[in-house]
């Protein structure tokens, strides 16, 4: 079976500034995929080429077997999405908002099971406008899973959670790839990356500088040093 | 394995959100509805305001429809628009099943329904009033405010798609109090001095303001300020489509 999602030679210039300079990574089915680097090392741009929202300058996405730009509504189906600037309508009610975007996707389950998971119950019926940066967090990630999607990509899930909260993400990502589906995130947490991660693609300078197993990248030192050795002089 | 829902479904769905959304927000509803009721009662029972030969009532209901599409079509969805795509909101939206064409035509259905809304409130309101529509002239009434959504749903997005949203939540309201006084919506570009009439009937605001006093007062389909509404949207829907942009 491909991959569930296939970068090869990925390249991205804004203006003078080159953000992916030659990328290459894959993610597999089942599997949580960790995209670890510092800020400014091209992850951002890395996901949003995955989902169709920024065309590479060159090189070649396959997510699902499907080249994302400008894909049917067919493939964005299969495809969760979580933006790191959340995405969320200003003066929405996190469970309406969740019950508006599961309409969009055919049969697809009630979404209270991920309400109570992520603890969104809680808050069900304040604005976005007035929720905690935490709490958006939660509701952002809960849009990106309501069509239960083959494939979900995390924009940093867990950034600006207190530590309990994580722990709960962390468990709902954990099964969502236990499921089946391919989880793709991005982070800049070394620790987020240990603990969730089946993979582990580490990115420095719009490339990248290594990928494996937590296994194989930890033979010689721990992760922490890898990923300090490596990103240090290429971001 | 997920699918999406059928391409009617989701649009429906989506403008049905927005329409609420619309309804919902405090601020949207004081421009759309409030304030142009507002300016109902004034000219209607205040007479400094000039209005033209007839029963004030009359040239007043026309113009404040014409005011109240520019307050929803307009305002309020440039507005909301450029405020969803500073936080993202769009670009989320372009990623679901819904995609980017779903959310345009659910924005555009959006508006159209509450337009409608608008219309009942305030003609009730006219009625109340005393307002004596020429009822011939509601087809024309219909076609003109189709045309007027048309055109300032057009610029609204070419505003909210290319400026800051602070841009264009100063620029968008400003717009609104500029075509109130001079824009000939709710006072007839006839009555405008020389040299600002001509430009003001090539205006979307003044061709829907005419067209709406056209159809209402005299039951007469006003084909020169359809015309220019056409125009205004076509071009406005062609940069729009060109230059729009997704996120900030």
């Amino acid at each position: 079976m491909p991959p569930a999602v296939d970068v090869l030679d990925l390249r991205k210039r804004y203006g003078d500034v080159t953000a992916l300079d030659g990328a290459s990574w894959s993610a597999a089915s089942g599997e949580v995929t960790a995209v670890l680097g510092p800020n400014g090392a091209g992850k951002t741009t890395m996901v949003e080429c995955c989902e169709g929202l920024r065309r590479p300058d060159s090189g070649t996405v396959r997510v699902l077997g499907a080249n994302p730009w400008q894909s049917p509504a067919a493939h964005r189906a299969r495809v969760g999405v979580m933006l790191q600037d959340g995405g969320l309508p200003n003066g929405a009610r996190p469970v309406a908002l969740l019950q508006h975007l599961a309409r969009l996707y055919a049969g697809t389950a009630p979404d209270a099971e991920l309400v109570d998971r992520l603890g969104i119950g809680q808050f069900a019926g304040t604005t976005v406008r007035r929720l905690s940066g935490g709490q958006r967090q939660r509701v952002a990630l809960a849009a990106a899973l309501v069509g239960r999607p083959d494939v979900a990509f995390l924009d940093e899930p867990s950034a600006g959670l207190d530590p309990h909260a994580r722990l709960d993400v962390w468990d709902l990502v954990r099964s969502v790839a236990h499921e089946g589906s391919a989880v793709v995130l991005t982070t800049h947490s070394f620790e987020e990356a240990e603990r969730l991660a089946d993979r582990i693609v580490i990115v420095g300078g719009g490339r990248v500088v290594a990928e494996g197993t937590l296994g194989e990248l930890t033979r010689e030192s721990a992760l922490e040093d890898v990923y300090f050795s490596l990103t240090r002089s290429a971001a | 394995m997920s699918a999406a829902a059928p391409a009617a479904q989701r649009v429906r769905a989506q403008a049905r959100f927005e329409a609420l959304t619309m309804l919902r927000n405090g601020e949207q509803l004081l421009v759309s509805v409030v304030l142009p009721a507002m300016v109902l009662l004034g000219l209607t029972l205040a007479t400094f305001v000039p209005l033209g030969t007839g029963r004030r009532v009359d040239l007043a209901v026309p113009g404040v429809l014409a005011l109240a599409v520019v307050s929803s079509a307009f305002t309020g969805q440039a507005i909301g628009t450029g405020f969803d795509r500073r936080y993202g909101v769009l670009r989320l939206l372009g990623a679901t099943p819904l995609g980017r064409g779903g959310l345009v035509t659910a924005k555009a259905l959006a508006v159209l329904v509450v337009v409608a809304i608008q219309v009942v409130v305030l003609g009730v309101l006219g009625l109340a009033l005393g307002w004596h529509p020429h009822w011939s002239g509601v087809p024309a009434a219909v076609v003109t405010l189709l045309l007027g959504t048309w055109a300032f749903v057009a610029l609204a997005l070419l505003l909210a798609g290319t400026l800051r949203a602070e841009g264009v939540l100063a620029l968008a309201n400003l717009v609104w109090v500029a075509l109130l006084a001079l824009g000939g919506v709710v006072v007839s570009t006839a009555r405008l001095p020389d040299g600002l009439r001509e430009v003001v009937r090539l205006l979307p605001s003044g061709a829907l303001g005419d067209a709406m006093r056209a159809a209402l007062t005299a039951g007469r389909a006003d084909l020169a300020s359809w015309l220019v509404l056409l125009l205004w949207g076509a071009a406005a829907t062609a940069l729009a489509s060109r230059v729009f942009r997704w996120g900030d």
